[in-house]
């Protein structure tokens, strides 16, 4: 008999590190290994040759056409106009009021993000109720600044004013009409589900149609709406119907209890709401507002058939300039790259939001 | 004095009736009702001013007037001298077109990229969360600028066409396809194709009846069925002699005839719905499957199911649940999203109707409300169908 132990053997080699991995997630079976060598020889064929043509051979800086003359990409064409891109064609000394704007924009949304700043039940009401008003008020002027016409507003600028004023002047409008499609008096009920039904159904170019060419007619020959005031009216029609879907969605998560619970406390219907249900509801419902804000957001892009010049409006002017031809592939991917960012930002943020929100239940 | 104390009384009846739980609702209503009628009247009132003034006319006899203007891609006959209720059955058709192409295309795109996505191949997996990505970030009318402007539009011209062995052409006027030509001799195979696909439909049924009533035999022989479907008519065609015959595009002067042309704005279009719309139906494809317990794939496997049995007989019908309500959503909002056309020129509905139509006679609001119950009935008739299916499958379930 031995009195010593037998010694520890060493893992199996088959269970630990890249190879193991490799035949795991790689190589797993006959089909898998044949994906891999395709989508592997497919980067190979694309990978080196975008690099070639959008890093390597490219021409950076250039103050038009012909100073792009390598086979690269011409991204002269893109920092040329990158002002105008940002900007549209808001004069140039004005600037400021629009990075001002932008900043406003930064500091609200790193406020909200980070976790551990204060006082975000303040930073939130300034930023749903004031910060509209006080964007317009920097951006159009008055009150002591140089009034800037609607119709010089462009690029970034206009697309995000567009989908951040569309956003805060539809949620007020979507709770109401979320609350009126759970009310129980019938013909609240109906109209509201009727309206909600009606914009749901069609689609938003119709929307905007509508506001530039039917609107100016529903409304006293005295009144005039500027283009800009009449799309915004068009979106936050069409989106406030989308946000009461959403916050209807938080709505029926709160339990009936909560319900019975306010009317027992002796608290009135908008009492009740205000108070119980409504902030509980919210809470839920932050990732789906955040999701119907992208959507928003990819949809300004529209406004460019009523002749506004957001992103991808300027974007497109831009190509057919004369001193620009051809750079058509250049222009859409900083567009879309743009659009790519912001959007993709807010999608990890709520998909953030939405894992807090579990952890919590 | 008298005249006071009734309006007293009034104000005291009325106060009562506000606070009494039964009679406020009512009181409520009836507001609401009236500050909706008066915004009605008002927006009439308004708009009937406007036009008078503004000259234009109201009413849909414009409809039957001749509308004067060509149209690209038509699916009916229509030339310059039809009228502007043609228009109207042109763009709607245009429309239906493109959304049901885009549909088809999408579904199976978006099925692969989902059940890719959860491959246990990572660099497949990856890729696919990539493309997701991708395009779902992206407005959607970029995409179709990016394909119709810079992809599409570098095509080569018609001489140099790119040929596929001499019977598919595609250059920067579009993609040329062969037709097939149906002729008289046709009819007995396509009646036989009729008659194929109803009998294997029966012997499907009697199949399963028969299994689910004694236990005996499969639940579906794939070979019997194949074998009708395909062998039938072959024989039919065998025996009657008929003949298929397929006109091929060929190059006369500066472009193409014969076949079936796709335009680059058809092109364009559904390669961007397509696209757009598959990365969406890939998440949705992704959340069904993994919304199926673990535990239902473990049991499957225990009563000695194979791993393909286990997908469809027990993953894919209940994962179906789960996707068809948000499945039928993304298929609704490609058919609104089809309205894009409009910014590259596809005869679409918005683009010939509320576009070219609108422009030329004027009257917005008739325009616009059509444009919008063509939307609308689309809408809420595919939701009024899934609301139905909604409640029978809940039925079952429990």
């Amino acid at each position: 008999m031995s009195d010593q132990m037998i010694p520890a053997r060493k893992p199996p080699k088959q269970s630990v590190g890249l190879l193991v991995w490799s035949k795991n997630n790689l190589f797993a079976s006959l089909p898998s290994t044949v994906a891999t060598v395709l989508i592997v020889y497919g980067l190979y064929l694309l990978l080196p040759p975008v690099v070639q043509w959008g890093l390597l051979d490219a021409t950076w800086w250039g103050s038009d056409g012909t100073a792009c003359t390598t086979e690269g990409a011409c991204w002269a064409f893109v920092t040329a106009r990158l002002d105008q891109f940002i900007y549209g064609f808001y004069p140039q000394d004005h600037q400021w009021r629009a990075n001002v704007f932008f900043f406003q924009l930064v500091l609200l949304i790193g406020w909200l993000t980070i976790k551990a700043t204060p006082g975000k039940k303040w930073v939130l009401g300034y930023a749903l109720l004031l910060m509209p008003l006080v964007s317009w008020w920097l951006l159009y002027g008055g009150l002591g600044l140089k009034i800037v016409a609607t119709h010089q507003w462009g690029g970034l600028m206009l697309t995000l004013l567009l989908a951040l004023c569309g956003m805060v002047a539809s949620l007020p409008f979507g709770i109401l009409l979320a609350l009126g499609r759970r009310s129980n008096m019938p013909v609240i009920r109906a109209l509201s589900t009727a309206y909600i039904e009606m914009w749901r159904g069609v689609p938003l170019i119709t929307v905007l149609f509508m506001a530039s060419v039917m609107l100016p007619l529903f409304v006293p020959e005295q009144v005039v709406f500027d283009k800009l005031l009449r799309a915004l009216i068009g979106i936050v029609m069409f989106q406030a119907a989308y946000m009461a879907e959403v916050v209807r969605g938080g709505l029926q998560a709160i339990p009936k209890g909560q319900f019975e619970a306010f009317g027992s406390l002796g608290l009135s219907y908008w009492q009740g709401m205000v108070l119980i249900i409504l902030p509980q509801a919210m809470k839920l419902v932050i990732p789906g507002v955040v999701n119907t804000f992208i959507a928003l957001f990819k949809d300004t892009s529209l406004v460019l058939v009523i002749g506004l010049f957001d992103l991808l409006a300027i974007v497109q002017a831009g190509l057919n300039d004369p001193a620009w031809l051809g750079f058509a592939v250049e222009g859409y991917l900083f567009a879309g790259f743009v659009f790519w960012a912001f959007c993709y930002g807010m999608s990890k943020y709520s998909q953030r939001l939405e894992q807090q929100l579990h952890q919590g239940r | 004095m008298s005249e006071r104390v009734s309006r007293t009384t009034f104000y005291k009846r009325l106060s009562r009736l506000w606070r009494n739980g039964d009679s406020r609702p009512l009181l409520m209503q009836a507001l609401v009702v009236l500050v909706v009628l008066l915004l009605v009247v008002w927006v009439i009132n308004n708009t009937m001013n406007n036009l008078e003034h503004r000259g234009i006319s109201t009413g849909f006899d414009f409809l039957s007037q001749e509308a004067g203007f060509g149209i690209i891609q038509t699916l009916v006959e229509y030339d310059e001298s039809h009228s502007y209720g043609r228009t109207f059955t042109v763009g709607v058709l245009n429309t239906l077109l493109v959304s049901s192409l885009g549909i088809a295309f999408a579904t199976v795109l978006g099925f692969l990229v989902g059940i890719a996505r959860l491959s246990a191949n990572w660099l497949l997996a990856r890729a696919a969360s990539v493309f997701i990505e991708t395009f779902r970030n992206i407005p959607l009318l970029l995409q179709i600028f990016f394909w119709y402007f810079a992809v599409l539009a570098a095509l080569p011209h018609p001489r140099r066409s790119l040929a596929f062995g001499d019977m598919i052409f595609l250059n920067l006027r579009g993609l040329y396809l062969p037709q097939p030509v149906i002729e008289q001799g046709l009819m007995p195979v396509l009646a036989s194709v009729v008659v194929a696909i109803v009998t294997a439909l029966v012997v499907r049924a009697t199949i399963r009846q028969h299994r689910l009533r004694t236990g005996q035999g499969t639940i579906a022989m794939p070979w019997l069925l194949l074998g009708v479907l395909v062998g039938m008519p072959a024989l039919v065609w065998h025996f009657s002699g008929a003949t298929l015959s397929v006109e091929l595009p060929q190059l006369r002067g500066f472009n193409f005839r014969g076949g079936i042309t796709i335009i680059p704005e058809l092109g364009a279009l559904l390669l961007a719905l397509t696209i757009y719309t598959a990365a969406f139906i890939a998440e949705v494809v992704r959340a069904g499957i993994e919304s199926v317990p673990k535990g239902q794939k473990e049991a499957a496997a225990a009563l000695g199911l194979k791993p393909g049995k286990v997908m469809t007989l027990v993953v894919i019908p209940q994962a179906m649940k789960v996707i068809i309500p948000p499945l039928t959503n993304q298929y609704l909002n490609l058919a609104k999203n089809s309205s894009l056309a409009t910014a590259i020129g596809y005869p679409d509905l918005v683009s010939v109707f509320a576009g070219t139509t609108l422009n030329q006679t004027g009257q917005a609001v008739e325009v616009i409300a059509m444009t919008m119950a063509v939307y609308l009935t689309i809408s809420l008739s595919v939701s009024l169908l899934m609301n139905i299916y909604n409640r029978r499958v809940a039925l079952i379930e429990r």
